[in-house]
C-alpha cells in the first residue's frame, strides 16, 4: 500500500491512486474542501468589510473626497481583466471535462496573463498613490497625509484600501500559483473527464479571487 | 455492532511498521500525526504551566519575591498565549481528534491525509514564531488589545503572526474534519449512528473554520497597525480600540467551545462505557454541541460589558449568553441521567469525567453570574473571571484531554497504565486545581483584579492557599503524565483490543490499530451506546 507523502507515479487522464477513499468520494470530499475554504477566504476578508463598513459610516464627507483619488477607469479595466480571467477559467474546466488537456493549458495561460496584468496595473497604482504621499505611515515633509487638508479619515480610507487591495492582490498571486500547477499537470496531459479535480478546485477558487475584487472595487472606487 | 472480521497481525501496527524516525516526520497516518501533536501540545502545556508556577510563587505573599513586575505582565501573557493558541485549541480535536475520529467512523485515514500533516507542521512554524518572539516577550496580556499592543516597545508582532500561523493550522485541522465526517463514514455510519465524540470533534471543527479567519484578519491589522501606522484600532488617528476587541472576541469567545465542545464529546463516551448503560438522551446531546457551536458565535460582545458598548447591545449579548446554558445543561443532565442506575466502575477514565461534569458544572453556574449585566460591572477583570474561566478550560478541556488521554492510551499504545498511580494522581490533580481556583473566587469577590502583580495584606491567606493549590495541581499532572509515559515505555501489561468492553468501532480493531485501522472496512448496523449488561470481565 503506498501512501507516503509523496506519489509520482500517475496514468495519463486516471485519476490518482488513494489509498483511503474511492475516486467519486476523492472528487467530491475535494470540492467540499475547497468550499469550506472558500467561505474561510470570505470570513478574511468579512472583518475588513466590517471595519470599511463601520467607518465609512463614520466618516461618510472623508471616504467620499479620498475615494476620488482613486481612478476609477484603471479599477473598472481591472475590473474587466478579472472577469476575462474567470471565464477562461470557467472554459478551462470545460476543457478538461471534455479531455482537451491542450486547451486547458492555453485558457490557463490567458488566466495567469489576466492574472498578471492585473497586478502589473496594481502595481502601477500603488506606487503612483504612494508617491503622491498617499501611503499610511508616509512621514516625509511632503507625504499628503501630513498636509492640513488630509485628515485622519483620509488616511484611514487609504490604510483600509492598502489593506484590502493587498491581501487581495496576495490571494492573486495564491491563485496564479494554484492554477500555474494545474496548467502544468495539463502540460502532461494528466486530465480527462475521469479525473479533472485540480483544474475545478483551482478555478473554483479563482472565482472567489474574482469575486473578491468584484466587491472591492465599487466600494472603494465608486461608492466613496 | 459491527459484521467484521480483525485478523490483524498484532504484532505489526501503525507504531512499528514503517520505522524510523524519517517515516515519522513524513508520516501521513493520522494516528502518527495525533502523536506528533500529542507530544508538541504537551510540551507547551509544560511551559505554560511553569511560567504559571513562577506567577503562582510570586504571588504567594504580596510585594515583590521572585520577579520584577515587567517580567510578571511578561509571564501572564506568556501563560495565556502557550496555553490557549500551543496547547488547548489544539488541544483534543488535534491530538484525539486526529487518532479518533477516522478510526470512530469506520474511515481508513482522514479526507487529506498531506493537509493533515501539513497542518502539524504550520503549527511547528507558528510556535517557532513563538519562540522567536521570546527575545522581547509581550506583555500585553494574550488578548493583545488595542491601544496598548500598538505602542509597547515588547515583540508583539511576532507573537501575534505565531498566533495567526496557528489559525492557520487550526483552520485547516477543521476544515480536514468536516470533510472527513461529511465524505468518509463506514456503510451503514449514518449521522443518527455517529459517536458523540464525533458530533463534538464535527462542530468544534465548523468553529474552527469559521470563526479563525476573523481572529486571523484582526491580527494581520494589528501587524499592519504597527508596521504601518494605518489607523484602524488607534483611536488618535480616528480608528476604534473597540473594534479590535469585538473582532478578537468574535473568534475568541467561539473559541472556548473549541477548547470544550470536544471534550464533552470524550465525557458522552466514556461515561456509558463505565455506567454500562445507553448514552441517556444521545440524540438532543449530539444537536445540543451544534447549538452551543452556533450561539457561541453571537455572544462575542459579554467579554465587553465594561469596554463602553450601547445598553441596547449589552442587553442582547446579556440574553443570548443565558441561552448558552440551555443546550450545556442538557449536556450535563443527561451524562447524570446515563449514571443513574448504571453499573458505574471507577476506573480512572471514569473519575476524570466525572471530575469535568462537577467542574464544569462550577464553570457554568458562575458564567451565569458573568453573564449578567449589573454582576459583570463588579466582577469584570478580577479574580472571579481567572477562576470561572480556569474552570471552564482547566477543569473542562483540560481534564477531558486527561480522562481521553486515559481511556484511549490502551487504544494507542497497546499497553496498560498503573490504575493505582492513575487514581492517585487524578486525586491530586482533583485536589489541587479546587485549592488553586475555588480561593480566587473568593479574591475575586472581595474585588481583588486580575492580571496584579501586588495585592493588599488582606487577600493573602487566600493567595497562599491558591499557590499551594497549583503546586499539588501541577504536581498531579506530573505523576499522572508520567504514569502513563512509564508505562508505554516499560509495562509488560499489554493491552486487548477492548480492555474496557467499549461498542465503539475503533474498539473493534487491535490494539494498537494496524495502519490502515482496519483489516475490512466495517459494515455499521446498530447505534454505539447499545450497553446493557455490566462487565463481565475486569479491565486489568
Amino acid at each position: 500500500m503506498s501512501h507516503g507523502l509523496f506519489r509520482t507515479e500517475w496514468v495519463a487522464g486516471e485519476p490518482p491512486d488513494i489509498h483511503h477513499m474511492d475516486v467519486p468520494t476523492a472528487y467530491d470530499a475535494a470540492k467540499l474542501g475547497m468550499w469550506l475554504f472558500l467561505a474561510t477566504e470570505i470570513l478574511l476578508f468579512g472583518g475588513l468589510f466590517a471595519a470599511y463598513a463601520l467607518f465609512h459610516w463614520a466618516y461618510p464627507t472623508e471616504f467620499h473626497h479620498a475615494s476620488k483619488e482613486l481612478n476609477w477607469k484603471i479599477g473598472a479595466f481591472n475590473t474587466c481583466v478579472l472577469l476575462i480571467s474567470s471565464f477562461y477559467a470557467a472554459l478551462s474546466v470545460d476543457a478538461a471535462q471534455h479531455n482537451n488537456n491542450k486547451k486547458v493549458v492555453r485558457y490557463l495561460l490567458i488566466t495567469l496573463g489576466c492574472g498578471l496584468i492585473f497586478l502589473v496595473v496594481k502595481y502601477f497604482e500603488w506606487t503612483g498613490k504612494a508617491s503622491h504621499g498617499l501611503f499610511p505611515g508616509t512621514s516625509g515633509e511632503h507625504g499628503a497625509f501630513n498636509s492640513p487638508e488630509f485628515n485622519h479619515s483620509y488616511r484611514m480610507f487609504f490604510g483600509l484600501y492598502y489593506c484590502m487591495t493587498g491581501l487581495h492582490a496576495l490571494h492573486v498571486i495564491i491563485g496564479m500559483a494554484i492554477l500555474a500547477w494545474a496548467a502544468n499537470l495539463a502540460r502532461k496531459g494528466r486530465f480527462s473527464k475521469r479525473y479533472y479535480t485540480p483544474v475545478e478546485v483551482g478555478a473554483l477558487y479563482w472565482h472567489l479571487v474574482d469575486l473578491i475584487w468584484i466587491y472591492l472595487f465599487p466600494l472603494l472606487y465608486l461608492v466613496g | 455492532m459491527t459484521s467484521h472480521q480483525h485478523a490483524a497481525n498484532p504484532a505489526q501496527n501503525y507504531l512499528n511498521h514503517p520505522k524510523g524516525v524519517w517515516s515519522w516526520l513524513t508520516t501521513t497516518d493520522h494516528k502518527r500525526i495525533a502523536l506528533l501533536y500529542l507530544f508538541t501540545i504537551l510540551l507547551s502545556f509544560f511551559a505554560g504551566g511553569v511560567a504559571a508556577l513562577v506567577m503562582r510563587t510570586e504571588l504567594m505573599f504580596p510585594g515583590h519575591d521572585l520577579v520584577s513586575a515587567d517580567t510578571y505582565n511578561r509571564l501572564f501573557t506568556l501563560h495565556g498565549v502557550l496555553m490557549i493558541f500551543l496547547f488547548i485549541v489544539p488541544g483534543i480535536p488535534a491530538t484525539m481528534g486526529n487518532f479518533l475520529l477516522p478510526l470512530m467512523i469506520g474511515a481508513k485515514d482522514v479526507a487529506f491525509p498531506r493537509l493533515n500533516l501539513l497542518s502539524y507542521y504550520i503549527y511547528v512554524i507558528g510556535a517557532l514564531f513563538g519562540v522567536a518572539a521570546l527575545a522581547n516577550p509581550v506583555d500585553t496580556g494574550w488578548t493583545f488589545y488595542t491601544p496598548y499592543s500598538m505602542d509597547t516597545g515588547t515583540s508583539v508582532v511576532l507573537m501575534t503572526a505565531a498566533a495567526f500561523i496557528l489559525g492557520f493550522s487550526s483552520i485547516l485541522t477543521g476544515l480536514n474534519f468536516i470533510v472527513t465526517v461529511h465524505k468518509l463514514r463506514a456503510p451503514g455510519m449514518t449521522w443518527s449512528r455517529l459517536p458523540v465524540f464525533v458530533w463534538g470533534t464535527y462542530a468544534t471543527a465548523v468553529i474552527q473554520t469559521l470563526a479563525t479567519p476573523v481572529v486571523g484578519i484582526t491580527l494581520l491589522l494589528l501587524i499592519m497597525e504597527r508596521l504601518m501606522g494605518v489607523g484602524i484600532f488607534d483611536p488618535k488617528l480616528g480608528g476604534d480600540p473597540v473594534l479590535f476587541q469585538h473582532m478578537f472576541w468574535f473568534y475568541s469567545h467561539p473559541v472556548v467551545y473549541i477548547m470544550v465542545l470536544p471534550a464533552f464529546g470524550v465525557v458522552g463516551e466514556i461515561i456509558p462505557v463505565f455506567s454500562r448503560k445507553p448514552l441517556f438522551g444521545y440524540r438532543i446531546v449530539c444537536l445540543s454541541s451544534l447549538a452551543i457551536a452556533i450561539i457561541g458565535f453571537v455572544v462575542w460582545a459579554h467579554h465587553m460589558f465594561v469596554a463602553g458598548i450601547s445598553d441596547t447591545a449589552a442587553i442582547y449579548f446579556s440574553i443570548i449568553t443565558f441561552a448558552v446554558a440551555i443546550p450545556t445543561a442538557i449536556k450535563v443532565f443527561n451524562w447524570v441521567s446515563t449514571m443513574y442506575k448504571g453499573s458505574i466502575r471507577f476506573d480512572t477514565p471514569m473519575l476524570y469525567a466525572m471530575g469535568f461534569v462537577f467542574l464544569f458544572l462550577v464553570a457554568g453556574t458562575t458564567g451565569i453570574y458573568l453573564a449578567a449585566l449589573a454582576a459583570d460591572v463588579f466582577y469584570h477583570d478580577t479574580y472571579f473571571v481567572v477562576a470561572h474561566f480556569h474552570y471552564t478550560i482547566q477543569g473542562g478541556a483540560v481534564i477531558g484531554l486527561m480522562a481521553a488521554l486515559h481511556f484511549w492510551f490502551p487504544k494507542m499504545t497497546g499497553k496498560m497504565y498503573n490504575e493505582t498511580v492513575g487514581k492517585i494522581a487524578w486525586i491530586l490533580v482533583f485536589i489541587g486545581f479546587n485549592l488553586t481556583f475555588i480561593p480566587q473566587f473568593g479574591l475575586g469577590m472581595e474585588g481583588m483584579p486580575r492580571r496584579y502583580y501586588d495585592y493588599l495584606p488582606e487577600f493573602q491567606s487566600m493567595h497562599s492557599l491558591s499557590t499551594i493549590g497549583a503546586y499539588v495541581n501541577a504536581f498531579g499532572y506530573s505523576f499522572a503524565l508520567f504514569n502513563l509515559l512509564w508505562a508505554w515505555i516499560f509495562s509488560k501489561n499489554y493491552a486487548p483490543a477492548n480492555p474496557y468492553e467499549s461498542l465503539s468501532l475503533e474498539w473493534q480493531t487491535p490494539s494498537p490499530p494496524p495502519t490502515e485501522n482496519f483489516v475490512e472496512t466495517p459494515i455499521v448496523t446498530d447505534w454505539t451506546y447499545g450497553y446493557g449488561t455490566p462487565l463481565k470481565s475486569g479491565a486489568h
